[in-house]
């Protein structure tokens, strides 16, 4: 397979399949058994583990932000509104964005990969021979896990963004850390909170869906496994940018 | 006449075009083993794999226990397959588990106490002879090893059914013997009935000549001789997604065809 379905039947198939998975994974995530120690292992990995690139994404996302903003309100003589700029990029768009692709790079290849490779080895034949429903043990936690844990990633890109944004007004341009700060602050609104915390639970339910799909539908052994881990990545990510934009046109709509 | 506890009926599956069973119909009763063999790709592991309603026959019916599970959906095939254990043709450790929870896996699913779990798994490792790898990760087990462990933990709750896919391909002579003689064992004293998939023909005819005996508590092995039948055994041939023999070891040692000839020498 390449980067797109080929034939649009096999596309209608792959939606078709992905929604049954939704809808299991959402059906038998309020029936028993309920696997709380995978979940908080999952966790573990989607928000522990991930901590450190998405704070370096922030911090540096936020400094570049802030020099380019800056070069461009200085030509309207706004050069003091840099903060709100860079807040209010950050919290809408690009810290959700930029960290729900980073976890789609971290966390979507490690979920295709693990359960791609314990299909071909048989692992998940053997756990359904042993009574337990792999959308249960293996769906259901990546996916709590992931809509759960991105909210709290991004809340710390932002956060890390806005501390860059600060470095760079402060050392480079010398605005006053109280102004850029304030202008931070006041820049927000609650719906822009409420859209950047909207945005990273749909990316992460994306992300887990999309890659727990691809893993779970390998075939062709070992060398399967990687198509698998590969097309969890790359389908993931477009998705989390066209479904930006259509949440983007949604919250404002709704904001106004 | 009794049901069969385990039984198909013109089974038909495809993989892509070509019809890999094609119309097959067995029945077993309660302490019966049926040894399956058949060149490799013959359809053995699809057999078992159907069994346990891991996959869907195209046509056909599988009854276990009188019920008919080929159109079961999956929370009912749960219940079928607590009666049934499996050993993978290649083990299909979880290998994030260490080699106690993927042997105790069963038991913690049916929401077992810790402290009965312990006890059992020891036991059921004590029976493949792996009581010191019970700490290892599965990694770091030979593939033997591995095989053992697969089957400690589908005999951990003692099923009624089992479903070996080649347990004994790859062992030593000692370790095979002991895990003959462990199947003989559940089949003679425990009447567990068993579908034992194979290669290797030496631990078929084992199987089909040797029985056990429990005095004293004591288990005891004896090999039939040459004229009567007593172990509960009987062969079924694969070929061309066909059965192309069924019956005892004695009349599988005496057939004319060519093809099991070549398969027998
Ligand atoms: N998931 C699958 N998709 C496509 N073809 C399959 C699949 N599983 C099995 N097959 C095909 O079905 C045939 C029978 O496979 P099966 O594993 O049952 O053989 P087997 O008799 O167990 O062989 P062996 O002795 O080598 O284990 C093979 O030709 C195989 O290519
Ligand atoms: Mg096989």
């Amino acid at each position: 397979m390449t980067w797109m379905p080929v034939s649009p039947k096999a596309a209608v198939k792959e939606v078709q399949d992905v929604t049954f998975l939704t809808a299991k994974a959402f059906a038998s995530m309020f029936r028993r058994p309920f696997y709380v120690r995978d979940i908080l292992t999952q966790m573990d990995i989607v928000g522990v583990g991930s901590l450190t690139v998405v704070m370096l994404t922030g911090f540096f996302t936020g400094a570049v932000l802030t020099l380019q903003s800056s070069k461009t309100l200085t030509t309207f003589g706004a050069v003091a509104f840099t903060g709100q700029l860079v807040a209010v990029s950050l919290v809408r768009e690009l810290g959700p964005v930029l960290t729900s692709l980073m976890i789609a790079g971290r966390v979507g290849s490690g979920i295709a990969s693990e359960l791609g490779s314990m299909l071909v080895t048989e692992q998940i034949n053997a756990m359904r021979a042993l009574g337990t429903d792999p959308i249960k043990k293996l769906v259901v936690p990546r996916l709590l896990a992931t809509t759960s844990m991105l909210p709290v990633a991004t809340v710390m890109a932002d956060a890390m963004g806005i501390i860059g944004g600060l470095f760079t007004s402060v050392f480079v341009l010398r605005i006053s850390a109280n102004l850029y700060l304030a202008r931070a602050w006041n820049g927000l609104s609650y719906m822009d909170l409420f859209g950047g915390l909207l945005k990273p639970i749909v990316f992460g339910a994306t992300v887990a869906i999309v890659s727990c799909h691809c893993g779970l539908r390998t075939y062709g052994g070992t060398q399967g496994v990687g198509r698998s881990t590969t097309q969890a990545v790359v389908v993931s990510s477009i998705l989390i940018i066209i479904f930006n934009l259509f949440l983007t046109r949604l919250i404002l709509v709704y904001t106004r | 006449m009794t049901t069969p506890i385990l039984a198909m009926k013109n089974v038909v599956k495809y993989y892509g075009d070509a019809p890999i069973l094609n119309g097959i119909s067995f029945a077993l009763f309660r302490g019966e083993t049926k040894i399956i063999i058949g060149a490799s790709g013959s359809g053995k592991s699809t057999i078992l794999k159907l069994i346990m309603g891991l996959d869907r026959p195209d046509e056909g019916q599988i009854f276990v226990e009188g019920e008919d599970i080929s159109k079961f959906n999956e929370r009912r095939l749960v219940s079928v397959r607590q009666k049934i254990g499996m050993v993978f043709q290649e083990s299909a450790l979880f290998d994030s588990l260490t080699v106690r929870e993927n042997v105790a896996y069963r038991l913690y699913e049916l929401g077992v106490d810790e402290n009965e779990i312990e006890g059992k798994v020891r036991q059921s490792l004590g029976f493949v002879g792996l009581e010191d790898a019970i700490d290892k990760m599965p990694s770091e087990l030979s593939g033997g090893m591995k095989r053992r462990v697969a089957l400690a933990r589908a005999l951990i709750d003692e099923p009624e059914i089992m479903l070996y896919d080649e347990p004994t391909a790859g062992l030593d002579p000692v370790t095979s013997k002991k895990i003959n003689e462990l199947i003989i064992t559940l089949r003679d004293i425990k009447s567990v009935t068993g579908v034992f998939v194979t290669h290797r023909m030496r631990d078929a005819f084992t199987l089909a000549t040797e029985y056990a005996t429990n005095g004293d508590g004591q288990t005891t092995f004896h090999t039939e001789d040459n004229f009567i039948c007593i172990a509960n055994t009987r062969f079924l041939m694969l070929h061309n997604g066909k059965i192309i023999f069924e019956g005892p070891d004695e009349v599988l040692r005496r057939s004319k065809d060519e093809y099991i000839k070549r398969f027998l020498a």
